[in-house]
């Protein structure tokens, strides 16, 4: 038998144990996933726990519930990769040899990284809700508010779902109107972009969108670190941003394993070929999800759009075929604004977030870049489309992993290389 | 779209003072545009956009601050001393790159 190892059971990892299991022959492959811990969290469902809108129940499910029978599950951490011997090291001692190899692996928050971040202040007047964890103990927090000054923070780019920031501060406008607390609270956005998004159109949008709802913002904000007896974030260029609650977006980085396996990047993501998904350490490895460096959004939607490629190419290379270079960096995401409305954005490397309509020119029922109660209901249904079909890699009726440009309104002036990072 | 006359040759830059055209650089040209951002280069700066160019050659974009830290081996303070408030942006703009999407 030849082997497939999954490294990382989460969106990404369980999407492709289920594209591989449908598409692979099964008595020459074996296909075996590995991953440490047991829950698979719903990640989009962590922003409406600090609001009270969904709690553990909405959240949490077993891997192992999303992984096919036929698939080997081990339940390990991983010590390292070997590229040279084509084998992973994991924590128990055991090695496991592979033909080809998929590093799902993920990002996560990495608040160590900023000075005093962890400190008095962490968990106590200091939040994040990128974690189960943090999403829970902010929301405790947010029950006992009684006003003041609320900072939303994120300290460096890439982070996972880029424009969760903007929803929580969105979403926080809303919910504390909502408890009569608003005129009490001062909203502050402090990111270390020039401008609300990275994306300049979208960016326009979400910055007028701040100022409506009376959020300040400061930007070319990067933290040096934290004053938990002032209570204050300062920038390196002496800039100081008091809080009386921070809800901070910290530092994402990939993997420690891809650190000890000598074949990160600066923040441990896997240096990838950015359409065809392969690595650009071995042949033989290939990156889905937020694991990778390419410079896409990271976000479940593009994990999606990514499994959807890299299953063909998986295929080409067992047969010996040429990869296709099919990625374009596809993404796709609601942006919650409060008010049972939300904005909702489709974009790739080459087109940023335009308006229009999705996914049907003309019709929707989506508006693109523009707020619609229709764009909240697809918010609110997209759980259920998670785990029942995105997880088990069922296809999407009417989307497509490369972006569709019909329905969009794109004006001529637009470049059509802007490859920035979302 | 403008262009700068920089020691009688015309360099292209956008309308934020990019260049765009790297073919146009050279260290005259970056001592130039440094003094525009009311920066002298020196040695220490110059060690930066080396790093830059040498990054960019591998990478095809500006590297941010933790790389600067990490594969460059800078220190953040030094690059807010050597180029105030914006590092990465103005030590771009010298070095004759784009203006980086995610950094300060």
């Amino acid at each position: 038998m030849r082997q497939l190892v999954i490294l990382g059971a989460g969106t990404a990892g369980t999407m492709m144990a289920n594209h591989l299991h449908k598409s692979i022959d099964l008595h020459e492959w074996q296909i075996t996933i590995v991953d440490q811990y047991p829950k698979h969290y719903y990640q989009p469902g962590f922003l409406f726990i600090p609001f009270g809108l969904y709690s553990e129940k909405d959240v949490v499910k077993s891997k192992r519930e999303f992984i096919p029978h036929g698939v080997e599950y081990l339940e390990s951490a991983i010590d390292r990769i070997d590229p040279r011997t084509n084998s992973v090291m994991l924590a128990s001692g055991t090695t496991l040899n592979y033909d080809i190899l998929i590093i799902a692996t993920g990002a996560k928050t990495a608040p160590e990284q900023t000075e005093g971040l962890t400190g008095s202040d962490w968990r106590k007047r200091i939040f994040d809700f990128y974690t189960f964890e943090g999403a829970t103990a902010l929301h405790a927090a947010l029950e006992n508010w009684n006003g003041g000054r609320l900072v939303v923070h994120i300290t460096e780019l890439p982070i996972k779902c880029p424009v969760a920031p903007l929803e929580f501060s969105f979403l926080a406008d809303w919910w504390l109107a909502e408890r009569g607390l608003r005129d009490k609270t001062e909203l502050v956005y402090v990111t270390p972009l020039s401008s609300a998004f990275t994306k300049p159109i979208c960016a326009d949008v979400m910055g007028h969108t701040l100022t409506d709802k009376r959020i300040n913002t400061v930007t070319d904000f990067n933290i040096a670190r934290v004053d938990n007896d002032q209570h204050q974030i300062i920038s390196w260029d002496g800039r100081e941003v008091p809080y009386d609650l921070l809800v901070t977006i910290p530092t994402n980085m990939g993997d420690a394993m891809i650190e000890r396996s000598g074949i990160g990047d600066e923040l441990n993501f896997v240096p990838t070929d950015k359409h065809t998904l392969q690595s650009k350490v071995k042949d033989n490895i290939f990156v889905i999800g937020d694991a990778t460096d390419v410079p896409a959004s990271k976000a479940g939607s593009v994990a999606h759009f990514e499994s959807e490629v890299l299953t063909k190419n998986i295929l080409h290379y067992m047969h010996g075929e040429p990869l296709t270079e099919d990625f374009d960096g596809h993404a796709n995401c609601y942006i919650e604004s409060g008010f049972n409305k939300a904005f909702l954005i489709d974009f790739n490397y080459e087109l940023e977030p335009m308006p229009g309509t999705f996914p049907l020119p003309g019709i929707g029922p989506f508006s693109l870049l523009k707020e619609s109660y229709v764009n909240h209901l697809g918010k609110l249904a997209f759980r259920w489309i998670y785990w029942n079909g995105l997880l088990k890699a069922r296809p999407i009726p009417g989307i497509s992993h490369t972006m569709s440009r019909t329905g969009k309104r794109i004006p001529p002036t637009v470049p059509t290389d802007v490859a920035s990072e979302a | 779209m403008a262009v700068l006359q920089i020691n009688g040759s015309s360099i292209d830059v956008n309308d934020e003072g990019y260049m765009t055209n790297h073919a146009q650089w050279n260290p005259d040209v970056a001592a130039e545009l440094a003094k525009g951002l009311g920066v002298t280069l020196t040695p220490a700066h110059w060690r930066v956009l080396n790093f830059i160019d040498k990054d960019f050659g591998e990478k095809g974009v500006v590297p941010g601050i933790r790389r600067m830290n990490k594969v460059g081996g800078i220190p953040t303070k030094e690059l807010y001393d050597l180029f105030p408030e914006g590092p990465i942006k103005k030590a771009a703009k010298i070095s004759g790159y784009p203006k980086p999407a995610s950094c300060v």
